[in-house]
């Protein structure tokens, strides 16, 4: 007996699609270029490129599901090579040099290297000897997903490479520590602290904090515990202390401007702040129910750059207001849960993992790009999936849901 | 299924779903709805409103002259953020300002605000920006904006126009209609008719782009409105006759306040000194009106209406016609001039009319004690605090103590005193007849507007009643009237009595012993009465006046201050304008130059305190 695709997860890609290109109409509406068939604006390019995506999509659903398990390494190899060769032949666009130039055709990889990542690391996860416990397992499974971060961060393509850290969530789900989640939590509060709060008074909030941890919350005052919290202490304390060096010479200029005007050290709404100034009076001014399509002026002026791409969630914002945006957020969280709970209903180890890095590489993409946008984040470009524009993104997003949908589609049949 | 242990941590990633996108919900509620600035943002940077100005509404006289028009100037805008790769060279010459004017001019839009219009150059008329309107579209970030300035042809009337300028804060606070460097009425009908003069803004609502070019209008113009002119107002005013006045006032201070009786329209009004109303408008304005201001002559001051003379002897009409009213004394009563005050000389009159032809104090002090002290009370205070009681409302019907409902703005209303005023002066019960005398004699306590003078002569020549003075006929295209000014208020006195006054006026003019013989006007009827009002400095003259004595056309009342007794200077004065307005012409010509030429008032400054303030 065959299952269907899971209907769920179906409506709610063909909505946010649907919505998405809404967006983008208005994004780039001008009276002179109505037409909805008209292929030379973005509007009608993005139609191109859902027609292409939907017959992936069908493509994707006519394969076995196994041919894309026994085929990961391939795929992952593939997607590696042509992220070197982007290197070498890529032309710089918008400061990152990502993407190929055929023509008039643009193509950029890092996208393909998320889902391809995805399946090599879920490949490699579900073969029965695993043990993640073990060193060498650990290792393999981070340089799976270190190697195309590395090329992507070398194309100048910060964001994309932020989101390889999407694999923390399923390897977590299989087992690891979550230390590691806690740990990289804190390092985050410490790192923003300390650019807002003095060095040695941080340092010495940390004492307290360790100090308080032996008196007040252990009863138990062992040997280990004293050393567990001193040394924990000496960690938080040279991190500390490193995170101006770090952002002084190993973030850019831009990213530590960037960083500035969200932690508000600088007031800049016209150079580097811009960009997210604007996003906020856009999204701001939509109100309660927003403007009405094709009536919000921000978006109609170009005050914001990069609107129907990184910034689509603006147009959301002010033409549709806080009822607009709260439903396209509810719609993805819906959308996460239920790949979630998807991946929880799989037999094979191997779509669980898989499953749950597709979640979880849709979550780092929503979070960054609207946490951004909503002024919460700095600026990080990478699209929000399924809706900005973008031919690379929207078909790797596609290829990423629906081949893990064809797998739960085969969920008994794959049972190992 | 031993691979499966951690089953539970997918709640950890379902809290992290739902907690991230309640963090995101809840901004998006204080960026939407809780905190409306962005929307204010929003619209200030992509919408511009073009205001429409209109026209302000014509003023015209009585006979369809134009008084008052306007002219188109400019206004020279910038926004300061979009001004780039200016040719300030070639900019300041064309504008005709130096470098270092350029700059400071610069820095304070600036400072206004870089990304909203301010005015960089005020009211440029027509011919400039004709020289370099070529050039504008080379000074990115500039435009220019049409505003209207009032003209006037005659250099006429400026206590009854008033003028125009720029709204202040407080224009701004009490009325949504005005924005920063509108103009408002300031005084004069300007003032009193803005509402109806100012007409309705329109505004144009352009959607803008990010590089501020108009990308077409907002929602399609739904929102936007024309600007709709304001009305013309149809004055009572005689040009001609104004003109005529006001020479004859131009070397003089005083005033001059001519009403036609049977419909209370005010012909003429003139204050003196007289100024140029061309003078307060445009660039000049505020330099020339620190000039009026700081005269110690006071031109700015409207006399007719603000200036709180005591009326002196022509007060006495209205005490005779009050007496006679209230039955206390008869047509036909007599006092003997017993210099019981001071009087002058003349043999004692036998009549009311006899009277008021001689002006004799003496028989308006004993008419005065029977109003004031009727004996309708046995004690003396409370006789008085009666008789004042009536008395003060016979003078109220006369027009008198009350501000007059004139249509100008800043109408002071005299002072006639009743008897809390004497009570919180003197005590209660501490003041009798004795104490108040020489109010009967227009002396005293007693102040009038010259306004209110005029309106006496009104009284008299309608034989009681009168119509408030206005200045306005009507307004806009369907001829609007203001119902008010068509109310007949009677004074209640029986007319007969009126026609005794009349003719007591009459013989001030035209018989021996009379107080006027100079207001003599060959083949006219002129009822007149003189009054000398006493004050610091030398007397002012004052003259009342109606012609002809039968179905008056026009009262006049003339004050030239410290010019001396009535007789020498209001009335020949007035008798000027009373012949210039029934014939058209003044025949007495060497007359009328002496008149026009002499300048009889005592320089200024005439007190102590004036030189102080030097």
């Amino acid at each position: 007996m065959e299952n269907k695709l899971d209907w769920v997860t179906l409506l709610l890609y063909f909505v946010i699609l649907f919505f998405g290109w809404l967006n983008i109409y208005a994004a780039c509406y001008d009276e002179a270029h109505a037409a909805v068939f008209d292929f030379s604006t973005r509007h009608g390019k993005q139609l191109i490129w859902i027609g292409i995506s939907l017959v992936i999509a069908l493509v994707i659903t006519l394969t076995e599901a196994r041919v894309f398990s026994s085929m990961a390494y391939i795929i992952y190899l593939v997607v590696l090579v042509l992220l070197v060769v982007t290197l070498f032949v890529a032309t710089v666009i918008k400061g990152g040099q990502s993407w190929i130039v055929i023509g008039s055709f643009r193509l950029q990889p890092s996208e393909f290297a998320k889902f391809a990542t995805a399946l090599a690391l879920s490949k490699y996860m579900s073969a029965p000897d695993i043990d993640y416990k073990s060193l060498r397992t650990k290792v393999i499974a981070w340089t799976f997903v270190l190697i195309p971060a590395l090329l992507t961060l070398l194309q100048h393509d910060t964001g994309s490479a932020l989101v390889f850290a999407a694999f923390l969530f399923p390897l977590f789900r299989e087992g690891m520590s979550p230390k590691i989640l806690i740990f990289g939590l804190v390092a985050v509060v410490l790192f923003v602290m300390a650019l807002l709060v003095n060095q040695f008074i941080l340092i010495g909030a940390l004492a307290v904090i360790a100090v308080l941890y032996l008196f007040v919350w252990l009863n138990k005052r062992t040997r280990k515990h004293y050393l567990y919290a001193l040394g924990l202490f000496l960690a938080c304390s040279l991190f500390t202390l490193s995170v101006d060096f770090v952002f002084e010479h190993v973030l850019e200029s831009h990213q530590r401007d960037r960083i500035y005007v969200l932690l508000g050290k600088t007031e800049d709404t016209h150079g580097t702040g811009y960009n997210v100034h604007q996003s906020k009076i856009a999204i701001g001014s939509g109100g309660l129910h927003g403007k009405g399509f094709l009536n919000g002026t921000i978006t109609k002026a170009d005050f914001v750059p990069e609107q129907e791409t990184d910034f689509i969630f603006c147009t959301v914002g002010e033409e549709w207001g806080f009822i607009g945006s709260s439903v396209v957020i509810v719609l993805y969280v819906l959308l996460l849960l239920r790949i979630i709970r998807l991946a929880e209903r799989q037999y094979s180890r191997f779509t669980r993992f898989y499953g749950y890095a597709v979640a979880s590489i849709l979550f780092v993409h929503f979070f960054i790009n609207i946490g951004m946008v909503l002024g919460l984040l700095p600026v990080i470009g990478i699209p929000l999936p399924f809706f900005s524009y973008g031919g690379s993104s929207l078909m790797a997003f596609t290829m990423l849901l629906f081949i893990f949908l064809r797998q739960d589609q085969e969920r008994t049949k794959t049972i190992l | 299924m031993s691979s499966n242990q951690y089953k539970e941590r997918s709640n950890v990633m379902r809290i992290i779903f739902i907690v991230v996108s309640v963090i995101f919900i809840v901004r998006l509620a204080f960026l939407q709805i809780f905190d409306n600035t962005y929307r204010q943002l929003a619209d200030q940077q992509a919408l511009r409103i073009v205001t429409q100005y209109p026209a302000r509404g014509l003023i015209y006289d009585r006979n369809g002259d134009l008084l008052v028009y306007n002219e188109a100037v400019y206004d020279l805008m910038v926004i300061p953020r979009m001004v780039k790769n200016l040719d300030t060279n070639l900019f300041c010459q064309a504008m005709g300002i130096t470098t270092d004017e350029f700059l400071s001019k610069m820095e304070k839009a600036r400072r206004y605000s870089p990304f909203t219009a301010s005015v960089f150059m005020k009211q440029i008329s027509k011919e400039e920006y004709g020289s370099w309107q070529n050039y504008l579209y080379r000074f990115h970030g500039f435009f220019v904006q049409q505003r209207t300035l009032r003209v006037y042809d005659k250099p006429i009337a400026a206590h009854v126009l008033g003028y125009v300028g720029e709204v202040n804060e407080k224009d701004i606070e009490s009325d949504y209609y005005y924005r920063q460097g509108d103009y408002i009425g300031k005084s004069g009908l300007e003032k009193s008719y803005e509402k109806i003069l100012r007409g309705i803004k329109g505004k144009n609502i352009m959607q803008v782009d990010v590089h501020n070019r108009e990308i077409g209008p907002y929602l399609g113009g739904a929102h936007d409105t024309m600007a709709v002119e304001g009305d013309n107002l149809y004055t009572t005013i005689d040009a001609t006759l104004q003109e005529y006045a006001e020479g004859l006032m131009a070397n003089k201070r005083g005033c001059i306040v001519a009403i036609e009786p049977s419909t209370g329209e005010v012909l003429t009004l003139v204050s003196a000194p007289c100024y140029d109303p061309n003078l307060l408008v445009g660039r000049q304005r505020g330099e020339n009106y620190m000039t009026l201001l700081q005269d110690i002559r006071k031109p700015l001051f409207n006399r007719a209406l603000q200036a709180q003379y005591p009326p002196g002897s022509i007060f006495k009409v209205a005490q005779a016609m009050t007496a006679l009213s209230l039955g206390v004394i008869s047509p036909g009563q007599g006092f003997v001039c017993d210099k019981v005050i001071g009087c002058h000389g003349h043999p004692s009159a036998r009549s009311v009319q006899e009277a008021i032809k001689m002006s004799c104090n003496p028989y308006f002090y004993y008419t005065y004690r029977r109003i004031i002290q009727q004996g309708k009370y046995k004690n003396i205070y409370k006789d008085s605090q009666y008789g004042l009681m009536v008395w003060h409302d016979y003078m109220q019907r006369f027009g008198f103590g009350t501000r007059l409902g004139i249509d100008l703005p800043d109408v002071k209303s005299g002072n006639i005193p009743d008897t809390a005023y004497y009570n919180r002066w003197y005590g209660r019960e501490k003041w009798a007849f004795s104490t108040i005398y020489s109010n009967s004699i227009g002396q005293g306590e007693v102040e009038v507007v010259p306004l209110q003078m005029a309106n006496l002569a009104c009284i008299v020549a309608n034989r009681g009643f009168f119509y408030t003075p206005h200045l306005v006929r009507y307004y806009g295209p369907d001829s609007t009237r203001n119902e008010e000014f068509y109310q007949k208020h009677e004074t209640g006195i029986d007319p007969s009595y009126f026609e005794i006054a009349a003719r007591g006026m009459y013989d001030v003019v035209h018989v021996g012993g009379g107080t006027a013989h100079k207001a003599n006007i060959p083949d006219i009827d002129v009822c007149g009465k003189t009054g000398t009002a006493q004050n610091i400095g030398k007397d002012h003259s004052v003259f009342i006046a109606f012609a002809p004595k039968d179905n008056p056309k026009i009262a006049v009342a003339v004050y030239v201050e410290n010019a001396g007794a009535g007789g020498s200077w209001a009335a020949p004065i007035a008798s000027l304008v009373i012949e210039k307005y029934i014939r058209g012409e003044v025949t007495r010509k060497d007359f009328e130059r002496m008149y026009r030429e002499t300048n009889p008032c005592q320089p200024l400054p005439l007190t102590r305190v004036a030189k102080k303030k030097k």
